[in-house]
């Protein structure tokens, strides 16, 4: 695995109580955006949770460096329903460095005296998506980040990972096709 | 007012304040966690340890403090996070409290002692103890906030980079089981799950930061026991029962208008 890469998959079967996608092969590059295609139940939400070890790897080989940490979204990620912590804490919780994408959007800069749990679904789903963003990790894991994101959301999302720096990959899953075409460097049909 | 001064009841006053500073702040951890029921649930293991030691003429504290570390280690072994398994310490640990109590005249005082919270008649070891478990504490409490806090906001990321989580959850549970055993025996059962649960589930509601949640907690705890400790001696009251009443009436709080 040359030091470029970020990722290597290799004929991964992956599941949990038996496999439920694979084999599957891909190789993420640093500086691109890798999306996962596939229908509903087709496994591409297990082959994220297998590469943060949820999900158990039955054949094949998942490679990363050592030096290579991840940043993830995962596809659920609820609010507890009352937590008195405040969007200011949280960014900082998630070790988020906002000027490596030119700092905090107006719109979640407005929200940072506010508790978590006062925030509205896409303002928490924007929160994570830009914390999970800007964490000093190379590698970065998104499943379904444009859930309950408005036109605006979804634009500024699509700025943010053209803006990520070039050491830097992301993996995608997400089903909305105008958004992959904006963003994505590689398609890979999972199922 | 005399007796408030008097030596004998230094101990007991110290042993208090610092497990009504510390409890609540591991209740607020308990609470982020949804289990706030282990607080009842290490309590009534603690109950039955003491009254197993009782019967069997062993120390109390430490037969309490090892049966609810039993817990702990069933807690590991569970793996599920949630209080079905608090439910069942709480059944158990009830039975083997109240069965003991009936076959032994010293399992019996102490479990009456348990119910009332009979903290004026705590002694050394019980403030060496809490004085242990504050100072182990105090440099525990960030770091655990801080995994606790990414656990439930950014799941599964910690374990993917390699952090031991599952070690860092069994020392959480281990301060857990301990704090609220040492509670058990030095304050009372109700008294101990009272003073986990009230305070954090008032801070939870009234706190605008994470900074001010667990602070809250810590001074709500000290309030109440401020209040409790000087109100029963003064009466002549047990102090378990007016701990928990104070609480609760401090605990309105969490109902200000406007919040």
């Amino acid at each position: 695995m040359t030091e470029h890469l970020l990722l290597q998959v290799t004929d991964l079967q992956a599941g949990y109580q038996r496999p439920l996608v694979g084999p599957l092969s891909f190789t993420l590059p640093a500086g691109q955006v890798l999306v996962l295609q596939g229908a509903n139940g087709a496994g591409k939400s297990t082959v994220m949770r297998a590469l943060t070890g949820e999900a158990r790897c039955f054949a094949g080989r998942i490679e990363r460096p050592a030096s290579v940490r991840l940043a993830c979204q995962p596809q659920h990620s609820p609010l507890p329903a009352e937590l008195p912590m405040t969007v200011r804490e949280y960014l900082r919780l998630a070790q988020a460095q906002p000027h490596r994408l030119g700092g905090l959007p107006d719109r979640l800069a407005s929200l940072q005296g506010h508790r978590l749990d006062h925030l509205s679904g896409g303002q928490w789903q924007l929160l994570r998506v830009f914390a999970t963003l800007c964490q000093p990790a190379p590698l970065i894991l998104l499943d379904e980040p444009t859930n309950n994101l408005d036109p605006d959301g979804e634009a500024l999302l699509v700025a943010l990972l053209k803006g990520l720096e070039p050491d830097r990959g992301v993996l995608l899953v997400c089903h909305e096709a105008d958004f992959v075409g904006h963003v994505a460097h590689q398609l890979v049909e999972v199922g | 007012m005399d007796l408030l001064l008097e030596p004998m009841f230094r101990v007991p006053f110290l042993t208090g304040l610092m497990l009504a500073a510390l409890v609540p702040v591991v209740g607020v951890l308990a609470r982020l966690r949804d289990e706030w029921l282990a607080a009842l649930g290490f309590a009534h293991l603690a109950g039955a340890g003491g009254a197993l030691g009782s019967a069997l003429a062993l120390p109390v504290l430490p037969a309490a403090l090892g049966l609810a570390m039993l817990g702990v280690a069933a807690r590991a072994l569970w793996r599920r996070q949630g209080n079905d398994l608090y439910a069942l310490m709480i059944l158990a640990g009830w039975a083997t409290m109240m069965l003991v109590a009936a076959v032994s005249r010293h399992a019996s005082t102490l479990g009456q002692m348990l119910v009332d919270g009979q903290l004026y008649f705590v002694r050394g070891p019980h403030l060496v103890a809490a004085a242990i478990l504050l100072v182990v504490s105090v440099p525990l409490m960030p770091l655990l906030m801080r995994l606790l806090l990414r656990l439930t906001l950014l799941p599964h990321q910690d374990q993917a980079n390699g952090v031991p989580v599952q070690s860092s959850l069994l020392l959480f549970n281990a301060l857990l089981a301990t704090s609220v055993a040492l509670s058990a025996v030095t304050l009372g059962v109700m008294t101990a799950f009272a003073l986990l649960y009230l305070p954090a589930w008032v801070a939870f509601g009234l706190a605008r930061s994470w900074r001010a949640t667990w602070l809250l907690a810590a001074g709500l705890g000290v309030v109440a026991y401020l209040i409790a400790f000087v109100l029963a001696l003064l009466v002549d009251l047990p102090f378990g029962p007016v701990m928990v009443a104070t609480l609760c009436v401090l605990g309105c709080a969490r109902f200000t208008p406007g919040r």
